[in-house]
């Protein structure tokens, strides 16, 4: 059965909303399959705007390698804004797709990417737009598996009720696994029905289905056991890696966007995971081992990328990128092919050293050296000790001064407040830096027209990680704190008025707590909230503290919780966590002796240079750290002026 | 393609759009000058350019600009609104009355906030056009359909401030949004029409071979 555009009824109603060209899709890169010749469907979405959404790379990444399946379709949606929202519940306008317009819950799979927790009530709105039930157990066989992926999939307790299943991990060969199941399923006439169809999801122990799960808890609110509900799904659920990043060189073919997005450059993961192991960082704890992709595939990306892009910007992505054994010859060989054109690379996510400060020489030798940025995390000594960022204070001068005496003038530097065990002092500590990196930069520039930006986000304690025991702060006390350090930036007026200060309250933070270490329980707020209105509660102008603090005010009592209780209690060593029976390869023992370390203040070192410290990643999960250097070289490229049109 | 890039600090494609159309209406009929900094083949950018662009954003032609700016020949936009729900007798009358005012005010906001302006006096045709072919499962819904040509003039009348003029005149309220097309735009003759902006250019030689 053939499924149309909502489009006709849509177009009338876009003259009425803001920015209506975020809705119409046929971006360069989108792909319009024919329905009736496809077995398997799949609405992917990203569950913010189109402006943030539509840069995520795992989104386009999914889209791509499901689309190049024959008989595979996917597109994609994105929250619509309020204004909209209203206008297409008034005019009956379903969730639609931005490639077909077709009605999302005409998919096989209905696939949210949840890059953060303040996404689930826009996954709420989503669905009732859809028209899709809220909750799991409402749904019968005409609507689509709510499938959720991402880094907050590694606990997605709090949107249990609401999805019907998660995948844990790397999507590349899960989402071609999970067509696989629905495609053989349906050719076998559906048997069984919805139940039938998860539950071969579930057998494959890598797909979670929260349903196949029962929770118990203790008459303290404290969560006593886990436990599967039926015998034929396993205890524990592992996440996927993907292995050799070179067979899966994705995205080949970079959406381009209509409307303005956060990011408007090609993207190039140069190497997944990381184990510099610093202790906040949820993403490099559940995306080891560290797997590079080779330097002669970033080179092919790269140039295959722009050529169908006719993007400007290239990103070299990773969670540290300077780290690539082959990052040196990567930057000037990028360098050296795109010299001569409008084509500017970068380099985010690297280390505070002075090697950086060669690698940004050399993706700047057009001339343009905007700013630099360093993420130090913590103000004190003290405190990198306790989050294992292995920076001190005198590196860090030492490469700031180096920025400024070759030509930088702008440098921002990122911290976190909130951290365990931290003080005002640690906090503090931060303005002294401030101060010292101007005034040693203005020596060495020789000018005192140079900046520093202090930027601070609040600390939030992630699943999977050596803090996932840990107090958080009040947003009283991280409030307290950020104006103090605003305060002490600005005693001295000389020096203070060269550095920009940037901060995020701590309201927002505490409510992300809420929902990463949340469980089951936490979805009774997360439904009051949105039932409230609450929408894009990434946006500061959106999001209302209050209307958290209410929901959960008249939810969680119910259970003999409260949001303290989910937020700044540190738990104890034999408490069964929410995410205990999801496993991203850390083994638990070692991740509470991290935090151990912590507390003393003991550094881990990285295992790509330094012995295996046994974290479990690799042997439980059968992955291998895959590093170079291959030794290879990128080829001189054909001269980029030799045009030739797309045929 | 080789597209031209401004000098400075961040440098911007060299593209600028004579009276772009505003949002939300169709158009057949968009201009736009883009700077090159190798000569290429008219029919090659042409190509290009409609391979990268958006299904039902087409490039049609492309020719070699010559002298002077695309934006002083154009001073003339024509538009047809499809008014669904409206009788073409009701969109007559107020037609009509709206033509027969020497000043109709509009209001409307801008960026420099609510502004009041003259609709009338841009508008040198506006007519309700005979019955239009349209399928045959929508004739039982009237729709009327207004031809109209507005000169180009600061503040710009567009078609959605002249259908404000028709409701300041005649009360017109259409029940769904007008669909509004541009169907030409360019230098308007004395005898009223519009001249096509491209036909000074329109010589068969390449980029570079003048």
């Amino acid at each position: 059965m053939s499924v149309s555009s909502v489009f006709p009824q849509l177009e009338q109603l876009l003259p009425r909303v803001s920015k209506p060209i975020q809705y119409v899709g046929g971006e360069l890169g989108a792909v319009v399959k024919d329905w009736d010749t496809t077995t398997v469907r799949w609405a992917l979405m990203y569950p913010d705007a189109y402006e943030v959404g539509l840069p995520n790379q795992g989104v386009q990444i999914l889209y791509e390698v499901l689309n190049e399946q024959e008989d595979v379709l996917a597109e994609r949606t994105y929250s619509v804004w309020p204004d909209l929202e209203a206008l297409m519940k008034e005019h009956g306008v379903p969730q639609f797709t931005v490639d077909a317009h077709r009605p999302v819950t005409a998919f096989d799979v209905f696939g949210l990417s949840f890059a953060t927790e303040l996404g689930y009530t826009n996954m709420l709105s989503a669905l009732d737009l859809a028209g899709i039930p809220l909750d799991s157990a409402d749904r019968d066989e005409s609507h689509p598996i709510v499938l959720a992926g991402g880094h907050a999939s590694f606990n997605p307790e709090p949107i249990a009720d609401f999805i019907d299943a998660a995948v844990l991990g790397d999507g590349e060969e899960a989402v071609l696994e999970i067509t696989g199941i629905i495609r053989e399923w349906k050719a076998e006439g559906r048997p069984g029905g919805r139940d039938e169809l998860l539950l071969r999801l579930a057998r494959t122990e890598s797909i979670y289905v929260p349903r196949f799960y029962d929770v118990d808890y203790l008459p303290d609110g404290r969560i006593q056991r886990v436990v599967p509900n039926r015998p034929d799904v396993p205890f524990r659920v592992a996440k996927r890696t993907t292995m050799d990043l070179d067979a899966w060189p994705y995205p080949k073919k970079p959406l381009v966007p209509l409307a303005e997005t956060v990011h408007e450059r090609y993207a190039v993961e140069i190497f997944r995971g990381c184990t510099r192991g610093c202790r906040f960082c949820q993403a490099g704890m559940i995306t080891r081992p560290v797997r590079e992709r080779s330097i002669t595939t970033v080179g092919q990306m790269v140039k295959e990328g722009l050529e169908f892009s006719g993007y400007s910007e290239v990103g070299l992505l990773s969670l540290s990128s300077a780290d690539h054994s082959e990052i040196g010859d990567m930057c000037s060989g990028l360098a050296e092919q795109y010299a001569d054109t409008n084509v500017s690379l970068s380099l985010p996510s690297t280390r505070v050293d002075a090697f950086n400060i060669d690698l940004a020489q050399e993706l700047s030798r057009n001339g343009r050296r905007t700013g630099l940025t360093f993420a130090p995390e913590g103000g004190s000594e003290r405190i990198r000790k306790v989050i294992n960022k292995m920076v001190t204070k005198e590196d860090l001068i030492r490469t700031v001064v180096t920025a400024y005496s070759n030509g930088w003038r702008q440098v921002k530097l990122y911290f976190m407040c909130g951290l365990p065990s931290e003080t005002d002092e640690d906090v503090l500590e931060i303005a002294e830096m401030a101060h010292e990196v101007i005034r040693a930069g203005r020596e060495a520039a020789g000018t005192k027209d140079i900046r520093c930006t202090v930027s601070i986000g609040g600390f939030v304690p992630k699943p999977h990680t050596p803090f996932q025991w840990a107090p958080m702060d009040r947003p009283e006390t991280i409030d307290g704190r950020l104006k103090m350090l605003k305060n002490a930036i600005n005693s001295d007026r000389s020096l203070g008025r060269a550095i920009g200060f940037r901060y995020h309250d701590g309201e927002p933070s505490l409510i992300e707590g809420l929902l990463s270490r949340g469980d089951r329980r936490v979805g009774q707020v997360i439904r009051r909230v949105w039932e409230k209105g609450g929408r894009f509660d990434g946006w500061s102008e959106h999001f209302s503290y209050a209307r958290w603090v209410e929901a959960a005010d008249e939810v969680l009592p119910g259970f003999g919780v409260d949001l303290d209780w989910f937020t700044t209690r540190e738990r104890e060593e034999l408490e069964v966590l929410p995410w205990d029976h999801l496993d991203s390869g850390l083994d638990k023992d070692w991740l509470w002796q991290d935090w151990q370390d912590s507390k003393s203040e003991y550094e881990q070192d990285d295992c790509r240079w330094t012995p295996c410290f046994d974290c479990g990643v690799c042997p439980s999960m059968d992955t291998e750290i895959q590093i170079g250097p291959t030794g290879k070289k990128l080829l001189p490229l054909t001269p980029v002026n030799n045009l030739r049109v797309p045929a | 393609m080789p597209i031209a890039f401004s000098q400075g600090f961040t440098p911007h494609p060299k593209i600028s759009y004579a009276s772009a159309a505003p949002t939300g209406v169709g158009s057949e009929a968009e201009y736009l000058e883009i700077g090159l900094q190798a000569p290429v083949d008219p029919e090659e950018l042409r190509v290009a350019l409609d391979a990268a662009l958006s299904p039902g954003l087409d490039v049609l032609e492309a020719v070699i600009a010559g002298p002077g700016s695309l934006a002083d020949r154009i001073d003339a936009s024509h538009w047809r609104l499809e008014l669904p729900g409206v009788e073409p007798a009701e969109a007559e009358k107020a037609v009509g009355a709206f033509l027969d005012s020497s000043e109709v005010l509009v209001e409307r906001m801008t960026k420099q906030g609510r502004r009041s302006f003259d609709a009338r006096q841009a508008v040198t045709r506006c007519e309700v056009a005979g019955a239009p072919d349209l399928p045959s499962e929508a004739v039982a819904v009237p729709c009327a359909i207004i031809d109209l040509v507005v000169r180009q003039v600061t503040p710009a009348v567009r078609p959605d401030d002249v259908l404000s003029g028709l409701r300041v005149v005649a009360g017109l309220e259409p029940p769904v949004p007008p669909r509004v097309t541009r169907l030409a735009q360019g230098t308007l003759t004395a005898q009223g029409e519009i001249a096509d902006p491209l036909d000074a250019d329109r010589v068969d030689v390449g980029i570079g071979e003048r």
